[in-house]
């Protein structure tokens, strides 16, 4: 009997403490000394392990950047991969800190799911990729054709808007992996890939012959993507906020992961502020004041990161578009540190 | 806890009991505590259950039904009824039910009549069947039956032509990537009577051959109940068919710019479940099948034989009968798991229950507890239903003793 009772109370303690656990993460991220950070199976440039199991990509230096500013450690992250439909489920439960997993920012996701979205780190657009050989030009042409997209995603949604809104026909070919989704239009279940356009260029390069197949002009939707964390843990919001900014902000600058230790002495009052040689930014986000110093060092600014990744020195050399700095014609934008 | 043991031997044998305070009752004293215990455990998983639900509230993983009529938004390839971008997350409920009933009622189907060919050729005198039926069963039952999916998935979408190279079957049918496009039935004003004529067609069937077996066991006679069968099944309805003057035409598929357009097509992603489901299942029936005949002694078919019969109504008047009785529980349970396991049918792309509404809507509503309770209930009602019919039919087999 004794037992019994004991494993009931426990059980219920258990229940009870559930709750309190979703207030305080970047306490739980302390004691457990490492950062559980929600990423793609496997996205080329934003979040991909390699054969060793390092994992890099843009979104991953989100999470590497935050590690680093914790712990002034950018290995402090466990990656833990997440197809689409299971992301926001893994996020509400806790099972992971935050999700850096080219996640688009939507009023229900943001509403409804309990989840907070702030800065946008890579901005996007869904688009469409067809056969060379279909000879099309435009997505108008696509009437009466299959479309394989991924379950759970936006890609989703947008699609049937798509094609509801311009009175054409498809058939929708739905995966609940990328891999199935690719590898059934390679094998030419559909005339037609869709996902988020930096996708396609990733996804692009897994095809059997990636130069027999063009992207089309066409872009279809908004897809700001971003981390997401859980809703009512500010502190941790102000974290991963920062943390994106403080990126952003380097890079305009003119901070790298070469130059911070010369920047330190830097007479640029904006410069000593972020890297915490003057005022006391880092603790008011409950870090250290060479937090940024910190992100910098270990990973770098936004620009390289973004280079390194996706730009000229990775294989899908797109170009930064939109995501260049507000200053040089781009959407990237950060409050100041003060 | 009984108290008898316990009860002071002076006042055994009926005399009354002493007047002693309740606590110092030992039996009395069970009860309380039994009560107290009782009501300790009812609040604690009481307040367990109000907590994870307030839990669940706050991090909004559930927060009720109200979901089940919002917009779903989203598209379904293969759908049994009709559906829209604009119909709600309930009409996609149904959607991806039937869709697995359908894979269900097929598969069962062609599993159990591979399964029982299998079975039987397991147990042939001819070494080579034996022997290709033995690799069989010990291949596909060895293997797990993800891959098997995702190899027929994929063996199957290689095999098929381009759709600008489509096979065109006889019938006006095609073939290719996209699936199997055969021209779609469209029956005319008076083809209700011709489905009314098969109706009565079958009714007559059935009442015959209860008549039959009635005169078999009171006279030994027997009738011509296969012949009389087709004529009422078919022969009868094609009559008043060409009578009415054929009343059904065809809309035949043709090759549009992408795709066939017009006609009915079976999507690829279906032929690819319902084989894997039906390869894999018939395995294990096939095991079923050959232990349940095994089981019938030897001296029953030597008995058999000794009357007369020859081998073939010695396997289906003697064998099978008293097999079945071994075989239904175990082919029960493999019926129950072809139903669960088309839920893999995820990996593949095809729009089952768990695809359209653990998947998507899940995804895009968040309602991770509403929608996963929804799906488990509904497997739970499937299997519960199919075994109820299979024990209704093991009653009806089983040996009925005089
Ligand atoms: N941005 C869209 C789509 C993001 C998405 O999941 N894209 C797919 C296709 S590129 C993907 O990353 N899949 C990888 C996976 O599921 O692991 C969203 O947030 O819904």
């Amino acid at each position: 009997m004794k037992k019994v009772l004991m494993s009931v109370a426990v059980g219920a303690a258990v229940v009870m403490a559930a709750g309190a656990a979703s207030a305080q993460t970047l306490n739980q991220v302390k004691t457990r000394g490492e950062l559980q950070c929600g990423s793609n199976t496997g996205l080329a440039g934003f979040g991909q392990p390699d054969a060793q199991g390092n994992w890099s990509g843009l979104d991953v230096d989100l999470c590497r950047a935050i590690s680093a500013a914790i712990f002034n450690d950018p290995k402090k992250v466990k990656f833990v991969p997440l197809s689409s439909k299971d992301r926001f489920t893994a996020l509400q439960s806790g099972e992971v800190d935050l999700l850096s997993r080219n996640t688009t920012w939507t009023m229900s996701r943001d509403t409804s799911l309990g989840l907070e979205f702030g800065p946008v780190n890579y901005y996007d657009g869904q688009g469409f990729m067809v056969r060379k050989k279909l000879k099309i030009a435009s997505a108008m042409e696509l009437s009466g054709a299959s479309v394989c997209s991924q379950q759970g995603t936006t890609t989703e949604l947008n699609l049937a808007d798509y094609f509801r809104a311009n009175k054409l026909k498809y058939e929708p070919v739905i995966f609940a992996t990328s891999d199935e989704t690719i590898k059934a239009y390679d094998a030419g279940r559909c005339d037609v890939f869709t996902t988020d356009a930096s996708g396609l260029y990733a996804e692009r390069l897994k095809l059997t012959n990636p130069d027999d197949h063009i992207v089309l002009p066409e872009i279809i939707s908004k897809e700001p993507l971003g981390p997401a964390w859980r809703h009512g843990d500010n502190q941790w919001g102000d974290i991963i906020k920062w943390t994106h900014y403080a990126m952003i902000n380097a890079e305009e600058l003119g901070v790298t992961s070469k130059n911070v230790d010369e920047m330190l002495k830097s007479a640029n009052p904006e410069i000593k502020r972020l890297l915490g040689a003057e005022g006391k930014f880092g603790e008011a986000i409950g870090l250290t004041n060479d937090w940024a110093y910190r992100i910098i060092k270990h990973v770098g600014n936004y620009g390289e990161s973004f280079e390194r990744n996706v730009g000229a020195g990775s294989r899908l050399k797109i170009a930064r578009g939109v995501n260049a700095l507000w200053s040089k014609g781009g959407l990237q934008y950060a409050p100041p540190v003060r | 806890m009984s108290s008898s043991d316990n009860r002071d031997p002076r006042f055994a044998g009926g005399a009354e009991k002493p007047r002693v305070a309740f606590w110092n009752d030992p039996e009395k004293r069970g009860y309380l505590f039994q009560i107290v215990l009782f009501l300790l455990v009812g609040y604690l998983v009481y307040m367990a259950g109000y907590n994870a639900v307030d839990n669940l509230q706050k991090q909004k993983i559930a927060s009720g039904f109200g979901f089940w009529n919002n917009t779903a938004g989203f598209d379904i390839g293969q759908r049994l009824i009709s559906y829209e971008t604009t119909s709600t997350y309930g009409r996609a409920f149904w959607v991806g039910l039937l869709n697995t009933l359908l894979v269900a009622v097929v598969g069962i189907f062609f599993a159990t009549i591979l399964g029982f060919a299998i079975g039987v050729a397991r147990l042939s005198k001819n070494f080579l069947v034996n022997k290709l039926a033995t690799i069989y069963v010990e291949l596909i039952r060895n293997t797990p039956l993800l891959l098997q999916l995702l190899f027929w998935y994929n063996a199957v979408l290689k095999a098929l032509p381009d759709v600008k190279e489509s096979l065109a079957l006889p019938g006006g049918a095609f073939l290719n990537t996209r699936g199997l496009f055969f021209p779609e039935p469209v029956p005319g004003d008076k083809f209700e009577a011709v489905m009314w004529i098969l109706a009565a067609g079958l009714v007559g069937y059935f009442a015959f051959g209860r008549w039959a077996k009635k005169r078999q066991a009171a006279t030994g006679q027997q009738s011509p109940v296969l012949w009389v069968g087709l004529g009422l099944i078919v022969g009868l309805p094609l009559l008043a068919f060409f009578a009415l003057g054929m009343p059904l035409s065809f809309n035949f598929p043709d090759l549009g710019r992408f795709n066939i357009r017009g006609g009915v097509q079976i999507y690829p992603e279906f032929v690819a479940l319902t084989l894997g489901l039906v390869i894999y299942t018939a395995a294990f029936i096939a095991e079923a099948v050959r232990a349940g005949i095994q089981a019938v002694s030897k001296g029953q078919t030597e008995a058999s034989y000794a009357l007369g019969l020859r081998p073939g109504p010695t396997l289906n008047l003697v064998v099978i009968p008293q097999a079945m009785r071994v075989i239904i529980p175990p082919l029960t349970s493999q019926y129950l798991n072809l139903t669960k396991n088309s839920s893999l049918a995820v990996a593949i792309g095809y729009p089952d229950l768990v695809q359209v509404f653990a998947g998507t809507v899940l995804n895009q509503t968040g309602q991770a507890v509403e929608v996963i309770a929804i799906t488990m209930a509904v497997y739970l009602t499937i299997s519960l239903v199919t075994s109820l019919g299979m024990n209704w039919y093991n009653a009806r087999k089983a040996l009925i003793e005089r």
